[in-house]
């Protein structure tokens, strides 16, 4: 757990003169479940946007893997390509369910991954689909392709978008045990961006929270909701935060 | 229609050389209008507004005028009449057909495209950047995401060049056995008062707008889905 996979200093991310994320510092250790809460609209969708490195920050640095990337220069693909986001909506392709979980595989020029998708398939409970158009599926089984065209991929780190928002309980257990498994099988960094602070607890090793674009307090899970430092988290943690 | 059973030698050739023309044309501003479209619907730069109205122009801008313009440019005395090289055509020959059918068609081809790119979800380049796709990768992903809408663009664009008189008959001169396609040869033959030939071209004609038409009915029917 020293080995910090992300280093976030003085981060500021700026969307038409309103900025809209500071993070003084932050870092995402490898191996590791890193559950993001905070209310609608605090900045969690763009700080994933940033560890995907999908867009550069305004201003200060994120470390990733030892390398510095400062916003100015472009991450090279390869470093890029060892993350992957799980996104709120799961933008599926207009094709069959299998080429949606190929697809990852094919940017990278990997044509022969059938075998590969039959078993992440298989592992996400959809192999009697795999040749329906993906359009026509359910909001559950969608949100399980998007992450089983995540995962196909073996990414160093799973970045996860409240990957189970609006689903049913027998969708939200499936998911979280396929998202617990990775982690624990093959130590597969996971950020996990959820409004559900049970969620945070059943999955999570630490807890961020995230108020107006910044951190108020990262702690284990235990410390966070049991004996957590800011009043803040306190009030978030009990369910009467007013925002 | 006996002269279309019977696979009249002169129908034929008008026939063949109409495919052969509209069809290189086709591909032509297929691959010019295409990326055009492309970037158009995808990136914002600099000055696109203005190649968004100028595209909108050429949509709608009489073909006449296209084959005037046409026509004008490759004259002798016009800038390109001038300049011996073998890639420039010549007045009154398919190759002359061929360009002017193509710029009526490019405009054609990209403001489809562009629209059909612009009614895919933008986070879907966003989506694709995030399972590892290059800029092209997923660029490539949103044109093949809009595949109907490009080719409804395709197939519409080849309807309107098939079908057009005044710019080939200005720049071909509908010279017989040489630069006459269907559309012309209906204008010549009804004016001839051989009005056998005339119906079975036009029949011919008819005949090919209504397979692309359906085509085009078929794809949109299959987007709207
Ligand atoms: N591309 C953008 N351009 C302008 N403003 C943006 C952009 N993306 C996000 N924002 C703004 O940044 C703020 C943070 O948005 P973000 O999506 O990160 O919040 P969030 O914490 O994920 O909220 P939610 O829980 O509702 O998903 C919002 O006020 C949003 O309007
Ligand atoms: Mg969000």
């Amino acid at each position: 757990m020293n080995t910090p996979l992300y280093h976030l200093q003085q981060v500021e991310k700026v969307y038409d003169g309103r900025s809209v994320l500071h993070i003084e510092e932050l870092s995402v250790y490898a191996g590791e479940i890193l559950a993001l809460v905070g209310p609608s609209g605090v900045g969690k969708s763009t700080l994933l946007r940033l560890l995907n490195f999908l867009e550069r920050p305004t201003r200060g640095s994120i470390t990733f893997r030892g390398r510095k990337f400062d916003g100015q220069e472009e991450v090279p693909l390869a470093e890029r390509r060892r993350a992957t986001t799980v996104f709120q909506r799961p933008f599926l392709l207009n094709r069959s369910v299998r080429a949606n979980v190929a697809y990852g595989l094919r940017l990278r020029g990997q044509y022969d991954g059938e075998q590969q998708v039959a078993d992440v398939l298989q592992r996400v409970g959809l192999q009697d689909v795999a040749d329906q158009n993906a359009r026509t599926l359910s909001g559950g089984e969608a949100q399980r392709v998007a992450l089983a065209r995540a995962i196909i991929l073996q990414p160093d780190v799973l970045l996860l978008d409240e990957p189970t928002a609006n689903l049913d309980p027998y969708n939200v257990n499936l998911i979280e045990n396929i998202v617990r498994q990775m982690n624990e099988t093959q130590q597969m960094t996971i950020v996990l961006v959820t409004h559900n602070v049970f969620q945070a607890r059943r999955l999570a090793h630490r807890v961020t929270l995230l108020l107006n674009g910044r951190v108020i307090e990262t702690a284990p899970t235990e410390t966070f909701f049991n004996t957590p430092h800011d009043a803040r988290t306190a009030a978030f943690v009990r369910g009467d935060m007013v925002y | 229609m006996g002269l279309i059973l019977s696979g009249d030698p002169s129908l034929t050739e008008v026939v063949v050389l109409s495919l052969r023309v509209s069809g290189t044309a086709l591909l032509i501003s297929t691959l010019i209008g295409i990326p055009i479209g492309a970037v158009l619907g995808l990136r914002r730069f600099v000055g696109r507004p203005f190649v968004m109205a100028l595209l909108y122009t050429g949509m709608g801008f009489p073909p006449v005028v296209i084959g005037l313009l046409v026509y004008l440019f490759l004259s002798r005395s016009g800038p390109l009449g001038q300049i011996e090289a073998g890639w420039i055509p010549r007045l009154f020959t398919p190759e002359a057909m061929i360009l002017a059918q193509s710029v009526i068609a490019i405009p054609l081809v990209a403001g489809f495209t562009m629209a059909a790119v612009l009614g895919v979800d933008p986070q879907l380049q966003l989506q694709a950047r995030a399972l590892g796709a290059t800029p092209w990768q997923a660029t490539f992903t949103t044109l093949a995401e809009a595949r109907v809408g490009v080719i409804i663009a395709i197939v519409a664009a080849f309807g309107r060049i098939i079908a057009e008189v005044g710019a080939v008959m200005l720049v071909g001169g509908n010279i017989d056995g040489r630069t006459r396609v269907l559309t012309t040869a209906v204008v010549l033959e009804t004016r001839k008062g051989n009005f056998d030939l005339a119906i079975a071209l036009g029949i011919t004609l008819i005949g090919l707008a209504f397979v692309i038409n359906t085509t085009v009915l078929l794809l949109q029917r299959q987007v709207s889905r």
